[in-house]
């Protein structure tokens, strides 16, 4: 285990897709980093690039969508210029995904145990009894209650709560170095969410294993990440250490997205709402994407604001962000 | 204190799957098949008071939705009553009946599939008041244009179909539709839950002052406490097909009774709440199918004792306005 090491560096990735209709440029010059043992939150609205970020990092964007420049550093390594067999090497095994939808990742007709072993035996050359070992370890880990009885089981046979932490256990065999969670609790209940939010942060500090969360919701992101990228338009408009940028917003989206959040105002009173909604990204507005929401746009927004260092390490985009102490 | 606007008493619902012929024959022959049986809700009383906004908070699957469908008069009860103003609307008649039954409104959680994607606005929005007589053909115009600038839409886009309208524009159309018919009482369903973060806000202003405007009074169910702290007066707990506790919202915030209760304010995660340790709730949601005997809570409970698998036990007063079904406000 070496914390604080970079697990994952990203720059300036560019994905879009080239429709009938026009280029989306979903994501437009993204950059952060993930070190391990670190929890990295990505938070934004649907349609800001939150998900196809993700997929960029494991080669999965599927045509219309290509990532037309970027870098993605995988412990050194530039996993754009890697060819698809080293990829399937890394995939499931180095770096796992969680979907939001566990069934995106089971597989309805075939058994548990038969596609939890089939992932162990994809990667590493042991006997089947030594998977189903591993597999039944696995599920034990994640708080499933007789892992040996369920291993038998179909995925319909399992609540909802029960199949993510299935697709959970399935992702870790491995001891993955990265894990990319993309809101896999937002259809789950809030007492089935503490508990896997529960097993991911044990599993962070245990082993060293970068998390990469992605979601909608702030104050997830608030209990869990130590870092904290938010997004919009297919951007990153802020990024910092999570006190930091939730404590003391800078960039006006961030501050109107912690304004929205009910529970952070007091009660009956009206909620500091942003006005209109996310832009379409076919026809993405000239310059800062936030621009026509914004309350603080200057004539200059009309350009895109470049990346800001702080002293504090905090990044941001904005020609006229909010005073960190007010 | 304000007068009671509608009291449900002692309400039910079972959703009963009936056997089909296969399992009746094989009922003849001897097998012993049953018929499966939801308690989906479960004696529900609550009484919510005029201009109040009373918080419905409960995991999916505790019968929060058919609660408020039953409330709101559009799914068939099994058993207990509906009153309003003190008066069981189903012995109402005639016109009287019609009348209560357009007072009470709801709101929906998905504005995809609660808006009808052939109508244009104009006529999704003006169509009840028109059929119930409250407007003359003449007036719709001007009706439909207050309505629409009230629930913050451009009156120019009467004419569109639900499908021009991104998600939040369509959840104002769907409130604007409840409100065309001038009810005192709308049951809204997670009306939120489906809109992006920054919409929400949008959404939530316009329910806090559509309130003070016209004076409703709202039965607002969701999963998020986050929300109903915001908006309630007053809030349930609902657990599978139950009300746990019930208390004025910022008691129940801040001194909760149910075990149940408790345990859920301590996992909802906040914005404030940094760098947190998880202590998680232990097991599943039961099935409604086959719910545990007595107390529904005690197979996940840290204090369930021998009589708390036994019988549930009584939702009684343990404070001014404040009532919670745990044994252990006896022993204290």
């Amino acid at each position: 285990m070496n914390r604080g090491t970079e697990t994952l560096v990203v720059e300036d990735l560019r994905t879009h897709f080239f429709t009938r209709m026009g280029v989306v440029k979903a994501v437009e010059g993204v950059t952060f980093k993930v070190n391990a043992g670190e929890v990295l939150g990505i938070a934004g609205e649907s349609g800001s690039g939150k998900t196809v970020t993700a997929f960029s990092i494991l080669n999965l964007v599927d045509p219309p969508g290509r990532i037309v420049d970027g870098k993605i550093l995988f412990k050194g390594r530039d996993l754009l210029q890697a060819d698809e067999e080293s990829l399937r090497e890394l995939r499931g095994n180095r770096i796992a995904m969680i979907f939001q939808d566990p069934m995106m990742t089971l597989n309805p007709v075939l058994r548990i145990d038969t596609q939890m072993t089939e992932t162990v035996l994809a990667h590493e050359k042991v006997s089947r009894r030594n998977a189903f070992e591993r597999a039944r370890e696995a599920l034990g880990q994640v708080g499933i209650p007789s892992p040996e009885e369920r291993l038998k089981a179909y995925p319909h046979q399992f609540s909802g709560g029960m199949r993510q932490r299935v697709a959970i256990a399935t992702a870790l065999l491995h001891k993955p170095d990265l894990v990319i969670a993309d809101e896999p609790t937002t259809a789950l209940d809030v007492t089935i969410q503490g508990q896997i939010l529960y097993e991911m942060q044990k599993l962070c500090r245990d082993t060293g294993t970068a998390l990469m969360w992605i979601t909608h919701d702030l104050a997830v992101i608030g209990g869990l990440a130590d870092r904290v990228c938010i997004m919009y338009a297919g951007r990153v408009v802020e990024s910092g250490r999570v006190d930091d940028v939730l404590d003391r917003p800078m960039h006006p989206y961030t501050r109107g997205l912690i304004g929205s959040v009910p529970s952070h105002n007091r009660r009956g009173q009206p909620l500091a709402q942003i006005p209109g909604m996310p832009p379409s990204l076919l026809h993405p507005p000239q310059g800062c994407a936030f621009r026509p929401r914004c309350s603080r746009a200057l004539a200059m927004c009309e350009q895109v604001p470049g990346m800001i260092r702080l002293p504090d390490g905090r990044e941001l985009r904005c020609f006229n962000p909010h005073r960190p102490e007010s | 204190m304000a007068e009671t606007l509608i009291e449900l008493s002692h309400l039910s619902k079972r959703f009963v799957r009936r056997l089909d012929f296969a399992e009746r024959l094989a009922n003849r022959l001897g097998a012993r098949i049953r018929e499966e049986t939801v308690h989906a809700v479960d004696r529900v009383n609550l009484s919510v008071r005029e201009q109040e906004v009373v918080g419905l908070v409960g995991e999916s699957g505790c019968g929060k939705s058919t609660l408020g469908r039953m409330t709101a008069g559009i799914l068939e009860k099994s058993e207990g009553s509906v009153s309003y103003r003190g008066r069981v609307i189903d012995t109402l008649t005639g016109t009287e009946a019609r009348r209560v039954k357009l007072n009470l409104q709801m709101i929906f959680q998905d504005p995809f599939a609660s808006l009808n994607p052939r109508m244009q606005v104009k006529d999704i929005i003006g169509e009840a008041p028109l059929v119930h007589g409250l407007i003359s053909r003449s007036e719709r115009d001007g009706y439909l244009d207050d309505l629409m600038l009230r629930v913050g839409l451009d009156p120019e886009f009467k004419n569109r179909f639900p499908h021009q309208f991104s998600g939040g524009q369509r959840q104002r159309v769907g409130i604007a539709r409840a409100l065309a018919v001038k009810p005192e009482f709308i049951v809204c369903d997670e009306p939120i839950a489906a809109l992006d973060v920054s919409i929400q806000a949008q959404i939530l202003n316009l329910f806090t002052k559509l309130r003070e405007d016209l004076g409703l009074t709202y039965l607002f169910i969701s999963h998020d406490l986050g929300v109903v702290q915001h908006l309630s007066d007053r809030v349930a707990i609902m657990y599978l097909g139950r009300i746990l506790e019930q208390a004025p919202t910022e008691e129940l915030f801040r001194m909760p009774n149910h075990p149940y209760t408790r345990a859920l304010l301590d996992e909802v995660p906040s914005i404030d709440k940094r760098h947190r340790r998880f202590a998680p709730v232990k097991g599943e949601i039961p099935s409604p199918l086959n719910p545990p005997p007595g107390c529904h809570f005690h197979p996940r409970c840290p204090h369930a004792t021998q009589r708390c698998r036994k019988e549930p036990p009584a939702f009684k007063e343990i404070g001014s306005d404040h009532f919670s079904a745990c044994y252990l406000n006896e022993e204290r």
